[in-house]
């Protein structure tokens, strides 16, 4: 097995793996009986994954978020819908790489995707500015938007972003007016749309296409008002306290749940999305394809006065 | 003034001996030293360079509400500490400190008055409430500014002053940003203005919000204004940034604020503007 890039505390696990797939590459090769052996190594593998997985901080959750095998917007798009066709540019000034949209068909519904775009190798990640949008990059999902309003198809929206992208180009051209005008506009969009959280959902970057009538949230994605980094150089006033500021900012799936901020956490494969993409990919798509039954078979104006009511109820406060 | 520049051993001791703590006020941008009294008259704006002092929400008040008359409504509502933060202080103490400090409740007063005659919602942040930091009360309050002036059709007014989302409420300050701008679609469908004011300074999530979705957004001289904080842009591209990068010059100059207002026109600025989208 490939030494896979991996995270410190996924190693017990991957070196149990490849110790595994020796015994067994070494029982075919000598005609030797390894089988009761691998076995209990395999029970073995599954107690440790179980152990890891549970006892997970979110300082580790959020790390899991990043994993660079995870699968990002167009992984998912092509594993779970067919006949995809990209589309680009805002019309104004540029096509955004970091954000990417396009119509396909998801169990035969045709919907518009729209989502942040990561890279994977160092080439692909400067294309993609990291899955950093500029206000071009909002602009664009926002033109998608009402593209789809205007023919009647359903909105799915995959969040993965660890920020929308602090720059002189960007406030130059209205990082703050992009974001505010996308979320005014998608709470008033005559057609379904359901968010998936599918990595990271840092702050505005996140929210500026991350507004609609259900909020679904991979098990280990995270969502705050700032990144633990960003909040640990703030408050702690050095980024290396980001484990402490994870914890405190409460941004995990199950953390979000508990607050009433989303309305559905979906599973991951044991050990994460990162190690069985294609299960990944069919999960998300079954609940994408069920909630989005749910929502079309109300009609339009409920929908629309139930996603404001939803988020007119965001709060907590006393009097 | 000019007895005073020549002589500054004598101010010294005149200070020590009889003059109030306070009676002086030295300009952050130029230098210049006034009277406070005068400076209360200049609407703590520097005659030197005109630099434009932050004042206390008060002071707005009374600059653009009729008789410096404002009903206010929520007065009560306060934060509670839903994620139970903690960093170098737990956030209820954060609270309870502002509150001591500023003899507020919380980072917004709002509520109804008169601009003019005409009868507005009014919203005004308070800078001096953990940096004017939106979580959950900020946000509820101004939500509750937009339904009034939906309720009643009358226009909205709102004064920001913030450097974004409260950090210790987490998740849910951010959804403070789509809280308000959601009642802002409403409003805009409803047509009733909506006037959105910029003071020194207005960035991240409450930029990215409310604030930038006025029909009409002015803003004070020289203000800082912006998505992200002038800091992060640096550390991102490693260099220095423009003169004047993020001012409300910068900003009308790339389009996005409508007019730069003098804070002694700003009264007379919202009442004409109201005046031409409000006839009832
Ligand atoms: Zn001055």
């Amino acid at each position: 097995m490939d030494e896979r890039v991996h995270l410190n505390f996924e190693r017990p696990i991957i070196e149990l793996e490849k110790k595994i797939s020796d015994m067994k590459d070494f029982s075919v090769g000598e005609d030797i009986e390894l089988s009761g052996e691998i076995a209990s190594m395999e029970k073995k593998l599954a107690k440790l994954r179980q152990e890891i997985y549970s006892s997970l901080t979110r300082w580790q959750k959020v790390q899991l978020s990043r994993h660079p095998r995870r699968p990002y917007t167009l992984d998912y798009i092509r594993m779970m819908s067919q006949g995809f066709i990209e589309l680009h540019g805002d019309r104004c000034f540029a096509d955004d790489k970091a954000l990417v949209g396009g119509f396909a068909y998801i169990d035969g519904q045709p919907v518009m995707f729209v989502g942040q775009q990561k890279g994977r190798d160092t080439k692909e990640k400067l294309f993609r500015n990291f899955g950093m949008a500029h206000p071009e990059g909002y602009r664009k999902a926002l033109r998608l938007f009402q593209l789809a309003e205007k023919y009647d198809i359903p909105i799915v929206v995959l969040v993965d972003t660890p920020g929308a992208f602090p720059g002189i180009g960007a406030e130059e051209r209205g990082q703050a007016e992009a974001i505010a005008r996308n979320i005014r506009e998608m709470s008033r969009i005559r057609v379904p749309i359901v968010i998936v959280i599918i990595g990271e959902g840092a702050s505005g970057g996140a929210l500026g296409i991350g507004v609609g009538d259900r909020v679904l949230m991979m098990e280990y994605a995270w969502y705050s008002v700032i990144s633990p980094e960003g909040c640990a150089a703030i408050l702690w006033r050095d980024a290396a306290k980001a484990p402490d500021a994870a914890e405190a900012l409460k941004p995990t799936s199950d953390d979000l749940v508990a607050l009433g901020i989303i309305d559905e956490v979906i599973k991951e494969p044991s050990s994460g999305a990162h190690n069985d993409p294609t299960v990944a990919a069919n999960t998300v798509k079954q609940r994408i394809v069920e909630t989005l039954r749910e929502l079309m078979s109300k009609p339009i104006d409920d929908l629309l006065r139930e996603r404001i009511e939803k988020y007119r109820h965001m709060g907590e406060f006393e009097e | 003034m000019t007895w005073f520049r020549k002589d500054k051993s004598g101010l010294a001791r005149q200070e020590k001996k009889d003059i109030p703590e306070g009676l002086w006020t030295k300009c952050q941008s130029c230098g210049e030293v006034v009277y406070s009294r005068k400076m209360e008259e200049l609407l703590w704006v520097c005659p030197n360079c005109d630099f434009h002092f932050r004042i206390s929400s008060q002071k707005y008040i009374d600059l653009l509400l009729d008789d410096g008359a404002l009903e206010q409504f929520d007065t009560t509502i306060s934060s509670k500490d839903p994620l139970k933060f903690k960093d170098s202080k737990r956030y209820p103490d954060r609270i309870k400190q502002a509150q001591q400090k500023t003899g507020k409740v919380e980072g917004v007063t709002s509520g109804l008055g008169t601009i003019d005659g005409i009868p507005v919602s009014f919203a005004i942040m308070n800078f001096e409430f953990i940096g004017g930091s939106m979580g959950s009360v900020v946000g509820e309050k101004v939500a509750r500014a937009i339904d009034r002036s939906i309720e009643r059709e009358i226009p909205l007014v709102i004064v920001s002053c913030s450097g974004g989302a409260r950090m210790q409420e987490g998740i849910l300050s951010l959804m403070q940003m789509a809280k308000t701008s959601a009642l802002l679609a409403i409003l805009a469908e409803k047509k009733i203005p909506y006037i959105s004011i910029l003071t020194n300074p207005t960035t991240a999530g409450v930029m990215a919000s409310y604030a930038s979705l006025g029909d009409v957004i002015l803003a004070e001289p020289k203000a800082l204004l912006g998505f992200a904080g002038p800091r992060v842009i640096q550390q991102t591209i490693g260099e220095d940034l423009p003169e004047g990068f993020q001012s409300s010059e910068f900003f009308l100059e790339k389009g996005f604020v409508d007019r730069i207002v003098h804070r002694k026109e700003l009264r007379d600025t919202v009442s004409r503007l109201l005046k031409f989208m409000w006839r009832r």
